[in-house]
C-alpha cells in the first residue's frame, strides 16, 4: 500500500473516493488528487510507451513540465496526468504513439 | 482586451511577494499560475526554513505559503487566475495565455516573470525507467497527495534538497537505502545531513549512479566510486536494490518565456543555467519585463520572496508611483538581499550575480 496512513507533520485531506477506469480495469482514487497520484497509489507506474523505442515511461517532474506522463483521458490524447485532476468516471488509457487530435476540436 | 498595470507570471513565493508589493501601491495587478493553487514550490516544503527572522526562518514553507496567499487575496486590486499558462510575451505589451483549453490575451504595462525552476536530469543508462523521479516530484506525490513514491529509495545528490527529501521520505515511512553524492563532501547544511545520518542512512560521497536496472520499472541501481576527476573507479561497482531512484541534482531556471520575448540571456552556472541580464531594479533588457525568484537564478525561497518584493516595488516606481516610503522599502529589500547573500554560503550566488547584472 503506497498511501501514507500516518505522518508526524502532515494530515492529508482527501476528497471523495471515486471510481475510474484504467485500460479497462476499474480502480478507485480520491477526487482532487492528480490522475498520476491515483494511478501510482494503485500500483500503476508505467504510464505510456515512448514513441520510437517503445520504452516504458512514468512521470518524472510531477509539475506538468517534462511531458513524460502523457496519457489518453476521456478520449483526449497527450494529457499530462501529473497535473490533471481525477474525476469520477474518468476513462484513462495508455496512449498509442503520438495520439490523434479529436476531430471535433 | 483586458489591461492591467502589472502582470505577474508564476505564483510561487517570488510572484506572491511581487503581487503584494505592487498591489499595495494601489496598482491593478493580475497574478497567474498554471497550477490550481498558489504557493509554487512552497506548498510541499514541510521542513523548517533557514534564514533570518525577517524571512520567516523557523516557519515551515507550507505555512509561509498560506500567509502570503491570505495577504494576496485580501488585496481587492489583485486578481488571481489559476490553471492558466502564460505562453507568449510581446513587445507591444501583450501576453498570450491558455486557460480552460482556450487561447487568450491580455495587456499590461509591466510584466514580472517569476516562473521558478525545473528539475535537472542526469544521464545514465535506464534513466527513463518509471521509478526514476525528480526530488520535487517525490515531494509533490508524498507531501501534497499522501502517496509514497515506492518502498526503497536511492537518493542521488546530497545538497539541501537531497538531504531534506530523504528526511521527508523517512517521515513518510519510506526506507532510504543510501544517498550518493558525486562530490567529495556533502553540499547541504550539516544539520540536515546529521538528521538523516542519525536515522541510519549512509551518505556515500565521491559516489554516483552508473545505471538504473529494471525491465518495466526500476528494480535497482549500480553505483560506483568516483576518483578526484569525477571518473568512475573500475571495480567499485555495487548493486543496490531499490524501486525508486530519486534525482536531487539541482534545478535550472524555467526561462522559456524570457527566450521567446527575446530578453538578453547569459549562461551562468552559479545561478543554475541560462538567466536574463537584469539591472538593480530586476528589469531585464526589455523595459517592460522584470524577473524574480528562481527564474532569475536558482537560490532559496527567502531570497525569492525579497526579489519578488523588489521587482514589484521597482515596477511600481517605473509606473510613476513615488514617495519616501517606497524609496525606503526598495532600500530595505536591497539590504535584505545583501544580508541573505553575505558570508561564505553566498559566495557562489554573488559570483553568479556579478555575471548577470548590467
Ligand atoms: C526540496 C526543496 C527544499 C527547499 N528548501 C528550502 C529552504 O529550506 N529554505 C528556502 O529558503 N528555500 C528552500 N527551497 C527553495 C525554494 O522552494 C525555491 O527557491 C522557491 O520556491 C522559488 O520561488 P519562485 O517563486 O521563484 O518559484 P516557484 O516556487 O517554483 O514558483 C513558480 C510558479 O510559477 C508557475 N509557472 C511556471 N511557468 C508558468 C507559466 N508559463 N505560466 C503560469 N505559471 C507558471 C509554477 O507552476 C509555480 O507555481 C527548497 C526547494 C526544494 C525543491
Amino acid at each position: 500500500m503506497l498511501r501514507i496512513s500516518e505522518h508526524p507533520i502532515l494530515t492529508f485531506k482527501h476528497g471523495q473516493q471515486v471510481a475510474f477506469r484504467y485500460d479497462g480495469q476499474e480502480l478507485v482514487g480520491y477526487e482532487g488528487e492528480t490522475i498520476a497520484a491515483a494511478l501510482h497509489a494503485a500500483g500503476v507506474k508505467v504510464l505510456r510507451k515512448s514513441t520510437v523505442l517503445h520504452r516504458p515511461r512514468g512521470f518524472f517532474c510531477a509539475i506538468g513540465t517534462c511531458s513524460s506522463c502523457l496519457m489518453k483521458v476521456n478520449g483526449e490524447p497527450n494529457v499530462r496526468v501529473c497535473v490533471e485532476k481525477l474525476k469520477a468516471g474518468m476513462v484513462i488509457e495508455t496512449q498509442q504513439g503520438k495520439g490523434d487530435l479529436r476531430e471535433d476540436v | 482586451m483586458r489591461m492591467f498595470d502589472v502582470c505577474i507570471i508564476g505564483g510561487g513565493p517570488a510572484g506572491l511577494k511581487a503581487a503584494i508589493a505592487a498591489g499595495s501601491q494601489g496598482l491593478s495587478v493580475v497574478l497567474m499560475d498554471d497550477a490550481d493553487h498558489l504557493g509554487g514550490q512552497l506548498v510541499k516544503q514541510t521542513h523548517m526554513f533557514f534564514g533570518s527572522e525577517q524571512q520567516r526562518a523557523g516557519a515551515r514553507g507550507v505555512n509561509i505559503a498560506k500567509e502570503l496567499v491570505e495577504q494576496v487575496t485580501s488585496l481587492v486590486n489583485v486578481e488571481v487566475v489559476l490553471c492558466t499558462t502564460a505562453l507568449g510575451l510581446y513587445d507591444d505589451l501583450v501576453l498570450t495565455y491558455e486557460t480552460e483549453g482556450s487561447y487568450r490575451k491580455l495587456s499590461a504595462k509591466k510584466f514580472i516573470v517569476a516562473t521558478g525552476a525545473s528539475e535537472r536530469m542526469l544521464t545514465f543508462p535506464g534513466n527513463d525507467l518509471p521509478g526514476v523521479y525528480g526530488a520535487g516530484a517525490v515531494q509533490t506525490l508524498m507531501n501534497v497527495y499522501g502517496v509514497k513514491p515506492g518502498n526503497r529509495v536511492l537518493m542521488v545528490g546530497a545538497g539541501n534538497i537531497g538531504l531534506i527529501v530523504s528526511y521527508q521520505l523517512l517521515q513518510a515511512g519510506v526506507e532510504v537505502i543510501a544517498i550518493v553524492e558525486g562530490g567529495p563532501s556533502i553540499g547541504g547544511y550539516l544539520v540536515h545531513a546529521s538528521k538523516v545520518r542519525r536515522a541510519g542512512v549512509p551518505i556515500l560521497t565521491s559516489h554516483t549512479i552508473k545505471e538504473a536496472v529494471g525491465v518495466n520499472c526500476v528494480e535497482g541501481a549500480i553505483v560506483c566510486e568516483l576518483d578526484s576527476q569525477w571518473q568512475p573507479k573500475s571495480g567499485t561497482e555495487q548493486r543496490i536494490d531499490a524501486d525508486v531512484i530519486c534525482l536531487a541534482v539541482g534545478l535550472s531556471p524555467l526561462t522559456d518565456i524570457l527566450w521567446q520575448a527575446e530578453c538578453e540571456m547569459v549562461f551562468v552556472p552559479e545561478l543554475g543555467g541560462n538567466v536574463a541580464y537584469r539591472d538593480s531594479t530586476m528589469c531585464t533588457s526589455k523595459p517592460h519585463i522584470y524577473v524574480a525568484g528562481d527564474v532569475a537564478g536558482v537560490e532559496e525561497a527567502s531570497s525569492a520572496m525579497v526579489e519578488g518584493e523588489l521587482a514589484g516595488l521597482c515596477a511600481a516606481k517605473s509606473l510613476g508611483v513615488s514617495g519616501a516610503h517606497l524609496t525606503l522599502q526598495i532600500t530595505s529589500a536591497r539590504s535584505q538581499l545583501e544580508e541573505l547573500r553575505s558570508g561564505p554560503v553566498g559566495d557562489k550566488i554573488r559570483a553568479g550575480l556579478l555575471q548577470a547584472h548590467r
